[in-house]
């Protein structure tokens, strides 16, 4: 578990450090934020007050100081503590990652469970593409191809904004939509290995109805994996996956902020979010390691 | 690369088997092909992708016009259109009046370059750090492997953008962001085969005779990766294709006048209302390109992995 720890702090002093070192030694940070009719004096006016002119590692020390005691500066942009603005965008993704985890395993459980009682068949084959098909396609694509059916040609929900539930169907589902795809896939092959194995046949022969043997035999052998791939993907939505479907849908989530901070050139406002972004991953990590562990007693945290 | 391997090191055995079979080192091969034919899928997939590969070659010879040239007087015409010369523009042509199709096989181009790129300087460096690892153990295989641990935990995608908005969005800075998102996989594949072969046999008799440790690592433990790898390649090249289009699309890819597929989708959003098909057969190239490449990934899989191969059997997706 310590092991784990220094891991996890290991990360976000990394995704700092590089977040660092790319803004600030790459090309001019200060000529970056500046208009670009500035002129050279007020450029190195701005540098000298941002400390653009320090050492690297005296900017970097300052800098971790602060964010130390959560205070990751303030948005040029926006002339507000970096920080509490993306904290404020946080619901919005948590939101929308959430809702579209669970529309992936809801609708992909039964589908892989299926497919996997009847190997070979014309649905066990349906599903197997389609499931492809939900891996392959790009998600801004599907999201444009979304709103182009049901909110152009007939106005059932919304294309862009926050607020209701209306407005929350397009965006989830094309988040959920890769999710979905490989979920789909890893119930059907591992709800087929479990059906063959032995104690199925013990649980058939002491005389269980079919169903309580899928149930509560094989989907809860095969669980871990599908668990365990759950929230992977959930991980990889919150590390900024979202970003592309936020910015299709303008979903004001911490990915859609991301995007502007970046068209902005608001360099304080990216690191404060980059590093949200590195803690929540760091965090999820740690909460799958202790999912496998409760759900599989032969792991233990090491 | 069909020489017997008679260096420094002595003989061995596969001198002996190229005596005997000349085709030895091809035999693999040979099976894999006769293995697609059977698979009516699989063999879907490597269509996709040799039809892909083929538009990105031959691009200026298939492509019916110009990808950059345009006619205001015909633009976001639909779908089959036909001009007053007669000219056909099957997938109808732009907000600038280009037309689609060519801009399409173009945009394969754009997409399989950068596949290409990122695999070689990802897959190279992450190769060369894994046997590295996976060869030295001790010291230096913590410290690779701690590094490759923290990487995979970094927001990938989020870092690639902060970076291609430092550096400059071009075709080279994409390859180069997108190759330290991906090098880490191999790397751990990499170590991971290395490993189990360090202890064998013939890399001890190759240490005995006197092979350098580079030899060693190239010449006789890189043989095995080859399959493992091959797989590996072709699921990085689906990612990778996604990775840009994404980039693209998003305004830090390829740039304008150049085009790509997600760029194409970028420019068609405004139009979406009213002409449907700038934005519809970009994105239907990328499904359908992934989808091919992808195949043949799991294809791959299943006949290089003995257990896959078993398992993929009884559900009718193996062979028939």
């Amino acid at each position: 578990m310590i092991r784990r720890l220094l891991q996890s702090i290991l990360v976000i002093v990394g995704v700092s450090v590089v977040v660092f070192v790319i803004t600030r030694a790459i090309g001019d940070p200060a000529r970056m934020m500046m208009p670009l009719e500035a002129s050279d004096e007020q450029v190195e006016a701005f540098a000298q007050r941002m400390g653009f002119r320090d050492p690297l590692h005296v900017q970097f020390w300052n800098w971790a100081k602060n964010a130390v005691r959560g205070d990751f500066g303030d948005s040029l942009w926006q002339r507000r503590p970096a920080m509490e603005l993306v904290l404020e965008r946080m619901p919005a993704t948590l939101l929308l990652c959430f809702t579209a985890i669970i529309l992936a395993l809801l609708a992909s459980i039964p589908l892989g469970i299926l497919a996997a009682l009847r190997p070979g068949s014309w649905l066990d084959k349906l599903t197997t593409s389609i499931s492809l098909i939900g891996v392959c396609i790009p998600d801004f694509w599907l999201g444009l191809m979304l709103m182009l059916l049901f909110a152009v040609s007939i106005h059932l929900f919304f294309t862009s904004g926050y607020g209701t539930p209306r407005h929350l169907v397009l965006p989830a589902v094309t988040l959920a939509a890769r999710p979905w795809g490989r979920i789909t896939q890893i119930v059907r092959t591992s709800m087929m290995d479990e059906m063959h194995k032995t104690y199925m046949v013990t649980a058939r022969a002491k005389g269980l109805t079919e169903q309580k043997v899928i149930i509560s035999h094989a989907l809860k052998n095969a669980s871990i994996p599908i668990v365990t791939l759950a929230a992977w993907e959930l991980t990889r939505m919150l590390a900024g996956y979202t970003i592309v479907v936020e910015t299709v849908f303008a979903w004001p989530g911490f990915g859609l902020l991301a995007m502007q901070a970046i068209e902005q050139r608001d360099l304080t406002l990216i690191q404060a979010d980059v590093f949200l972004v590195a803690l929540i991953v760091v965090a999820m990590n740690i909460t799958i390691d202790f999912i496998y562990a409760a759900l599989d007693p032969r792991v233990r945290l090491a | 690369m069909n020489e017997p391997t008679t260096g420094q090191c002595g003989l061995d055995d596969a001198a002996l088997a190229y005596v005997e079979d000349p085709l030895w080192r091809w035999r693999g091969l040979i099976r894999l092909g006769r293995d697609l034919l059977r698979d009516k899928v699989a063999l879907m997939g490597a269509a996709i992708v040799f039809i892909t590969v083929a538009a990105a070659v031959f691009a200026p010879l298939v492509s019916p016009r110009d990808p950059a040239a345009g006619y205001i007087g015909q633009r976001l015409k639909p779908p089959g259109f036909v001009n007053e010369e007669g000219e056909l523009y099957l997938f109808g042509t732009d907000q600038q009046g280009r037309d689609i199709l060519s801009r399409l096989i173009f945009g394969a181009r754009v997409s399989m370059t950068i596949g290409i790129g990122v695999i070689a300087v990802a897959g190279i460096v992450g190769t060369v750090l894994g046997l590295i690892s996976g060869y030295y153990g001790g010291r230096t295989d913590d410290l690779i492997m701690r590094i490759v641990d923290t990487q995979t935990a970094f927001p990938g995608l989020l870092l690639a953008l902060v970076i291609i908005t430092m550096i400059g969005p071009s075709a080279r800075n994409i390859i180069i962001v997108l190759s330290i998102n991906g090098w880490m996989v191999f790397a751990r594949i990499t170590r991971g085969i290395m490993l189990t072969i360090r202890e064998k046999d013939y890399i001890d008799a190759a240490r005995l005779v006197g092979c350098s440790d580079v030899r060693i690592m190239f010449r006789h433990a890189f043989p095995n990766l080859i399959s493992p790898t091959l797989t590996l390649i072709t699921l990085e090249l689906a990612r990778i294709i996604l990775a840009e289009a994404s980039l693209s699309f998003l305004g830090l890819g390829i740039q304008p006048p150049a085009s790509s597929w997600g760029l194409m989708i970028a420019d068609g959003r405004k139009y979406i209302t009213v002409a449907w098909w700038l934005v519809t057969f970009p994105g239907i190239a990328i499904a359908i390109t992934v989808f091919g490449v992808m195949t043949v990934a799991n294809w791959l899989r299943t006949v290089t992995d003995p257990e896959q191969r078993v398992r993929a059997a009884p559900t009718g997706t193996g062979s028939g």
